[in-house]
Parts: structure tokens; sequence; C-alpha cells
């Protein structure tokens, strides 16, 4: 189950936002009338970045300053942003609810302040989830992220809160 | 070491005889909640659990609120899915378009969420519930479909900032001020991942409609949850709504708080938080002047029957400014009737608002009132992010209830004050009978 342990380092171009990105402008509510990860990807970011949908790449990154994804516990966030092709966000830090949502689906996700507050838009950055380092290949630097406690990695390396509880529920 | 009164419900309800903050634990769960937004997708999600039941029929709650009465086919088809869930598990406390209302005003009035419980909602403004002296806190889609599953959730025991209150609010200053006063002292990340847990004399002074509009906030800081001590009005509110027993927690004396924050409440002006962060908090008397096109009063933060009190109070044989469009949404049908019967309604609309049915409708760009580019609207909802309430181009101001009346009458942002009588403000939010209110 730990194919995303053993996986290569990601590797990516970073997309570059400020603080308090909130949920109401990673995907606005006009349309939370469906749920469709691929449908709300077409609109992911667009009252903060309106070009976005159309430049994100499949493997790029976001790069954020504090408190990322504040605002409602709206799970088609990160569902949109996991479904744009984003292979993870940095951030110097996460709204709690953004936080727990991540996890809970499966997109990657790294707290690490140094690292978020130094990316200018376009940099390449490397990033090693099990290690919990970042290195800007741009900029020819690394920090050290924040370790995920054993818990959350278990929830990660099952795939997400579903499939953590469906094993549960199959060893029962 | 102590625990704060978050902490021990927490504890309680992982079945752990104590517990720290920064511990992960695997709680039970007293309610579980869900709207028309968040609902489908965890539907989607649970069925993936291979659950074939809910964990128990009378401890979920869904509630179509948000874009209820369907705005249009696609939500149709989200309350649908919910709708027909709600019937296939037979969950007991599915409410339809007509007994329903916006989820955070309902459920406290239908006595499903008491002290002491722990309840988690696929929505941020779950939070509300800690003005009763709940646990409560907002989660995702996957966490409320593992809940439906386990009647369980993994927390990470929170930290807490206190909040200690002291003395009264006064003139037109109400528990909506407060908190944008608080939010604009802390920032819109100023209690991440903690417990903000209000205490001290002041609290007794305030309404249980003012905790819930206060508690509801907490996520426009960052927090987990808001909680409040159970006093005599909780205990007299709970004997109003429900016959269920509770438990009663209160923080040890010597709980830890990672910061202790005094707020003098006779010091709170009436507060306008500017755009786009709520924690742009500012006195009335530097907003003033601000041209509206549109002014909202209801929401789960402020729709409740003293919100609607306050609003009428002032509207009443005054006018809505010409060119401005002034929409009031009552929390829930219960609210409705209530303001009905003590004549609410007619001061509203006879002063040229419009009276809606109760849904979230424009709080969240919805519908039932878009704003268009370069459009400004006050709202005592609880955000005002680029595009909240609609065009990406417009802009919210927050603040209260009365507020938000004067200026609707004014045309652009106004102090109460300035219109009605100024020390009216707490007279104004008691029940209309003349029989005076439990406070």
């Amino acid at each position: 189950m730990s194919e995303t342990r053993k996986a290569a380092p990601i590797r990516g171009k970073a997309h570059k936002y400020g603080d308090n990105v909130d949920t109401d402008v990673i995907i606005p509510a006009r349309y939370l009338n469906e749920s469709e990860p691929a449908a709300l990807a077409a609109h992911c970011m667009e009252d903060l970045d309106p070009a976005f949908a159309r430049k994100v790449g499949k493997g790029d990154l976001i790069v954020a300053g504090r408190n990322f994804g504040c605002g409602s516990s709206r799970e088609h966030a990160p569902l949109a942003i996991k479904a744009s092709g984003v292979a993870c966000v940095v951030a110097e830090s996460f709204a709690r609810i953004f936080y727990r949502n991540a996890i809970n689906i499966g997109l990657a996700i790294l707290e690490c302040p140094e690292a978020a507050r130094e990316a200018q838009a376009g940099d390449e950055l490397e990033l090693d989830l099990a290690a919990g380092k970042v290195r800007n290949l741009t900029k020819g630097s690394e920090h050290g992220a924040k370790p995920f406690p054993p818990f959350m990695r278990s929830i990660m390396e099952a795939g997400g809160l579903i499939e953590y509880h469906r094993e549960r529920l199959a060893r029962k | 070491m102590g625990m704060t009164m978050s902490q021990k419900i927490i504890a309680a309800r992982a079945g752990l005889p104590a517990v720290e903050a920064g511990d992960l634990v695997e709680a039970g769960v007293d309610m579980a909640l869900g709207n028309d937004i968040t609902a489908p997708v965890a539907i989607r999600e649970f069925r993936r659990t291979g659950a074939g039941a809910v964990f128990d029929r009378s401890r979920v709650a869904l509630v179509p609120d948000h874009f209820a009465p369907n705005k249009d086919i696609k939500s149709a088809q989200q309350c649908k899915a919910m709708r027909e869930f709600a019937l296939e598990m037979g969950i007991e406390h599915y409410f339809e378009v007509g007994e329903a209302g916006i989820e955070h005003a309902l459920l406290p009035e239908r006595g499903l969420v008491l002290p002491g419980e722990l309840v988690i909602g696929a929505d941020s403004h779950t939070c509300t519930y800690g003005a009763v002296g709940a646990f409560s806190t907002g989660v995702g889609s996957t966490d409320l479909a593992a809940a439906m599953a386990s009647g369980s959730v993994w927390l990470k025991v929170p930290a807490a900032i206190r909040f200690r209150l002291a003395g009264e609010l006064g003139g037109w200053a109400s528990g909506k001020d407060l908190i944008l006063h608080i939010i604009g002292m802390i920032g819109v990340d100023g209690a991440l991942y903690r417990s903000m847990e209000f205490c001290g004399p002041g609290v007794a002074g305030l309404s249980m409609d003012e905790r819930f509009t206060i508690a509801n906030m907490a996520i426009e800081a960052g927090a987990k949850n808001g909680i409040f001590p159970v006093d005599r009005a909780t205990r007299s509110w709970a004997a109003s709504v429900s016959g269920r027993r509770y438990a009663e927690y209160e923080a040890d004396a010597d709980a830890e708080y990672e910061a202790t924050v005094d707020v003098d409440l006779a010091a709170v002006p009436p507060t306008v938080a500017f755009p786009h962060l709520p924690s742009n908090a500012r006195p009335i008397g530097e907003a003033e002047g601000v041209a509206l096109d549109q002014v909202v009063i209801g929401s789960c933060t402020n729709g409740r029957i003293e919100d609607l009190r306050v609003a009428a109070s002032i509207l009443r044989g005054r006018r809505v400014a010409k060119g401005l469009r002034c929409l009031v949404f009552p929390g829930t049908q219960k609210i409705y009737l209530q303001a009905l019967r003590e004549g609410l309604v007619e001061d509203i609309v006879g002063a040229g608002a419009v009276f809606s049915a109760p849904t979230c409708g424009p709080c969240l760009g919805g519908h039932m009132g878009i704003l268009a580019e370069g459009e400004r609207a006050l709202s005592t909802t609880n955000r005002n992010f680029v595009g909240r309430m609609g065009h990406s181009g417009s802009e919210v101001y927050l603040a209260s209830p009365a507020v938000a009346a004067a200026s609707a009458i004014a045309g652009a942002i106004c102090d109460p004050a300035k219109i009605a009588d100024p020390a009216g403000g707490r007279a104004a939010a008691r029940p209309r009978d003349g029989r005076g209110g439990e406070r």
C-alpha cells in the first residue's frame, strides 16, 4: 500500500500565490451545484487567477503563503486542485479543514514556510514527502518540511480516509 | 495539568481519562451533519466504504439549505440525491424545505445539539454549536462519510486561546460586533487549529442568540471550535428545546491556554469588516458613508429572532433608500412564524425590503441576491472574500443586523445610533409582546 512512499520525489513548476487563499476563490460557490472533479477543475482558482485552469500542467505545484484553504469546508476545493493535475500544494501554513480534506482525499500537501516564502512563480521544485524535504532547483536551496504524524501517514498510505476505513472494516 | 473545556469533551467521547493538545484521537460523534452541497460528495464516499447502513439513524442530520429551494437543475439533482439517501437509510433528521431552514439555526432549535456533545458537520460553520457548550467543528465530506459509516472522527486535540469577557455591550453593539472586533484583533489565522474558549463575567450578559453568532464565526479566525461555558441561560435554553439529558463540562482551574485575551465589552463599538477579509474590522465611525447597492440580513450567523427584531425595530416606519435592495432571510421556518406573530415581517416588508424563505442563498453567492460587477453589499453574514456573494469584482462589508438595517435606510454604511434611539440596541432584541425575555 505504500506506493506513494516509494514513488520518486515530486518534481514540478511552481504557481505562486499569497496569504489566505480561501476556498471561495479556489472553487467559487457558483460551481458547487455539481461535484465531478473534472468539472470543478475547469474553474479551479478562477476568482484569483482566471488563467490558472489553462496554464496549469500535470505535475505542477501550487506554492502559497499562510492559511491556505481558509473559509468553507467544501471538499470541492482540494478535489478541484487534484483534478487540475497539481501534484502537491506547498504553503507556509494550511487552514485546518483544508488540511484534513487534502489528507482524506489523497492530495499531497506540505507545510514548509521557508520554501514557500522563497519560491517564485516558475521555479522548479523537488519534493520528498517521505523525508520532508523541499529543494528549489532553480535557486539551488533546500529546506526541511514539517513531518506528518504517523496516524496521518497511515491514512495517506492507505490512499485516503475511505480506504483506511475499508481496510479496518475488512479486518473486523 | 488540567484540561480546557474542549479537551474534556474530546477526552470523554474518546473514552480517555485525559488528553493533551496535539494528541491524535478517535472520538465518538453525537451528531454528524451534511447539507445539499457537501452531502452528495459524502454519500458518494460513503458508498465506497462498503458500509450498508449509517451507524445510527438518529445521529445523522441532512439539511437542504444552501441551494434550496432548488435554484437550478443541477442543484435539484443534488437535493434529490440527498433526499433519496435519507429515505434509503431511514435517517430521522432529514428536513425537507418547508420544515427546515439554515442548518446551524435549525439543529439547535430542534434540540439536536446539547451541552457536552461532540458534533461534526460537513460545513465550516458547524462551530456554531459551541454556543451551547458543545464541542463542534467543521470537517469535509469524506470525514462526514467516514463518520456516517463508523460513528467516529479523528481529531487532533486543540490547544486553546482564552477570551475573558468583562462588562456589558452598550448602545447598538451586539455579539456580531464583538466577534468582528476579536477577529480584527487576532486575524483570520489568529486561532488557527485552536479552540477559542470564551469565559468571564461578561458571558452572562450575552443572549443565546448572540453566543450562536460569536461561536459561528470562530472559523473566521481559523479556529477549530469556539465554546462558551454552560450557565443559567444555557440550561434554560436547553430545557426549552429538548428533554434529553446532557453533561456539563467546565475547564479545569489549571487548564493551559496558549494565550489569554481580555475584552472589555463596554469598549466594543459597532464594527464593520471591510473587503476582502473578516479581519479587516474597523469601528463604525471609520466606515460611515460607504455607498451600498445591497443589504443582506440573515444567514447562520445572524438570521435568528433577535436579529430580526433588531432589524425590524430600525426599519419600522422608515423606507429603504431608493436604488438599494434590502433582503431579509429568517434562519428557519419557526423563526419565520415567530417574526410573523411579532409583526416583524410587516415592519420589514413595509419598509420596502424583501422577506424570503430560509436559505443560505446569497451568503455564498448561491442565489436570491447575487452581486454584479462593481456592486457593493453590506451583509450580516460571515465572509467577505473576493467573489463571495457574486462577481469577483463585487465587494462585501460585514456587520450586525442593526448596522445593516440602518445602512439600508441611509443607502450607505450608517451608525444605527444616528437613526434610532442611541441606547436602544439591547431593548430592541427583546420580544415585541412586552413580556421581556430570557436574556
